[in-house]
């Protein structure tokens, strides 16, 4: 039997509070499902379980703030105490928010493995109080549902909250029971708050601690990127919108394609030593409307093929707006992607996410002058920047990381 | 469809997407991307939406055509006339 802790979700998490259990006792968990969801600075944050068990109890109520690292939950391992599972199960009184029983016990991310897997390589902790370090969810898995779809919610409400881009799980039922229509459309007549004071606090705190630990140095490479937006067109010149790739999924690919090669730059500075990462779990910074960002984690990243990392892209984004994205999302970058887009400026220079090491920022791409076999020419030309810790890498790697991703988006076809 | 029925619907589908912009505060002759604030991705969710919702399939080719909500309409209208 274990206890089940509450992760911390990046170096700025001091506590978080239960919001959700997506997981009722007695039900069987496989590493890698969805267990709880934790209210944050940064939001609603889906958890997930590391082992293979059954859900003995649980340990914390619903709406109380919790240091990280207290116990939620008890686990037992498969096989333990297995006699008394039948017997327990339907005992335990049912959970107030969810409605487990209705729902498969096995989310279709999770791999119904009966045994707990040693991970195929031994993964170094970003920073030790952090059990929430990347169980890679390769892109190209299809993506829970919100997990508000365990709330008690009528459909027409669960839509409305939906378009208004409301998340059902702060949405009060006037009738302390399921959520109506009416509920959403008085959670929407309420003012907003004008940005959101915890996420810019968790920014703060992050960047702070960026700034006064880590010696940043700087590099900038302008790259030619009309071949990049030439394979673009033409990849999607037949395709339907649903199925088109942007300009920024080819960058993370060049980006995860190059680190590869550099090491240095991939994984986390924790405890006065550097730890590469052999996995690469490239993290997009994604704006919020509201204010602030986060830069979830795209996995593997160096494995996936371009449409794997648009689609976990177009995934990510749709979730991160509404508000819902996992705990192994947050914290599992080993390093971070910013781009402006295509109506930003042309250059950006990054503060590092710590425990990461480094954050590649593209700026928005612009028409230049430039040659073509001797002949001036037309360019689109984009601006590349890396930040990178000194304590880790110096600016002679960088440059090269940074000519390898120009090279990588000369050649788009191979990403 | 009428023009005024397009219009509806290319607001309703902007409203989506950039909930807290008001329609009626965007100037509807300059880039659309700016006056809504969305990026490459969002404006790729609002055309994949309106081809869902309207039936007509914008291709990426034709994306300068819906550089601003006035624009848009125009595009929109011709496509569907």
């Amino acid at each position: 039997m274990n206890p089940f802790l509450m992760p911390s979700l990046g170096a700025d998490m001091e506590a978080g509070t239960l919001v959700e259990w997506l997981k009722a006792p007695g039900d069987a968990i496989a590493k890698g499902d969805l267990i709880a969801v934790v209210e944050t600075q940064k939001g609603a944050i889906e958890i997930e379980v590391f082992e293979d068990g059954t859900l003995d109890s649980y340990l914390a109520e619903i709406g109380k703030e919790v240091p990280v690292g207290t116990p939620l939950a008890m686990i037992r391992a498969p096989g333990e105490s297995a006699a008394t599972e039948q017997v327990a199960a339907p005992e335990i009184e049912p959970e107030p928010v969810s409605e487990n029983a209705a729902e498969p016990a096995p989310k279709p991310e999770a791999e119904p493995v009966p045994e707990p897997v040693p991970e195929p390589e031994a993964e170094p902790a970003p920073a030790p109080k952090a059990p929430a370090t990347a169980p890679p969810l390769p892109p190209t898995q299809p993506l829970v549902e919100a997990a508000g779809d365990r709330l008690r919610i009528t459909p027409a409400a669960r839509q409305l909250a939906q378009t208004a881009g409301l998340d059902p799980a702060g949405i009060a039922a006037a009738d302390g029971d399921a959520i109506h229509l009416a509920d959403v459309k008085a959670a929407l007549d309420r003012p907003k708050p004008p940005a959101d004071s915890g996420m810019r606090e968790a920014i703060a705190a992050a960047m702070s601690r960026s700034k006064r630990e880590i010696p940043h140095y700087y590099l900038s490479h302008t790259c030619d990127i009309t071949r990049a937006e030439g394979f673009i067109a033409r990849t999607n010149s037949g395709r339907p919108p649903e199925q088109r790739v942007l300009l920024g999924a080819l960058t993370l690919r060049a980006v995860a394609t190059a680190l590869e090669k550099f090491p240095e730059f991939n994984g986390y500075f924790t405890d006065g030593q550097f730890a590469h990462s052999a996995d690469i779990h490239v993290g997009t910074a994604i704006h919020l409307r509201r204010g602030g960002l986060v830069a979830p984690a795209l996995f593997n990243t160096n494995s996936a093929t371009l449409d794997d990392v648009m689609a976990g892209l177009r995934d990510l984004v749709q979730r991160v707006r509404i508000g819902r994205y996992r705990a192994s999302e947050l914290s599992g970058a080993t390093i971070t992607v910013t781009s402006l887009g295509e109506r930003g400026v042309e250059q950006l220079f990054g503060v590092i996410y710590p425990p990461q090491v480094a954050i590649v920022g593209f700026g928005c791409p612009v028409d230049r002058v430039g040659f073509v076999d001797g002949q001036i020419a037309p360019r689109r030309t984009v601006t590349v920047t890396l930040a990178a810790d000194h304590r880790v890498s110096d600016g002679h790697r960088g440059a090269l990381f940074l000519k390898a991703i120009d090279k990588h988006l000369q050649a788009p076809e191979a990403l | 469809m009428t023009p005024d029925e397009i219009e509806a619907a290319l607001g309703e589908e902007l409203g989506r997407i950039a909930p807290d912009i008001e329609l009626s505060e965007i100037d509807r002759d300059t880039d659309l991307r700016e006056e809504f604030d969305i990026d490459s991705m969002d404006f790729l969710t609002l055309v994949t939406a309106l081809g869902q919702r309207l039936g007509v399939e914008i291709p990426e080719a034709d994306y300068p055509n819906l550089d601003s909500f006035d624009a848009a309409l125009a595009y929109l209208a011709e496509r569907l006339g």
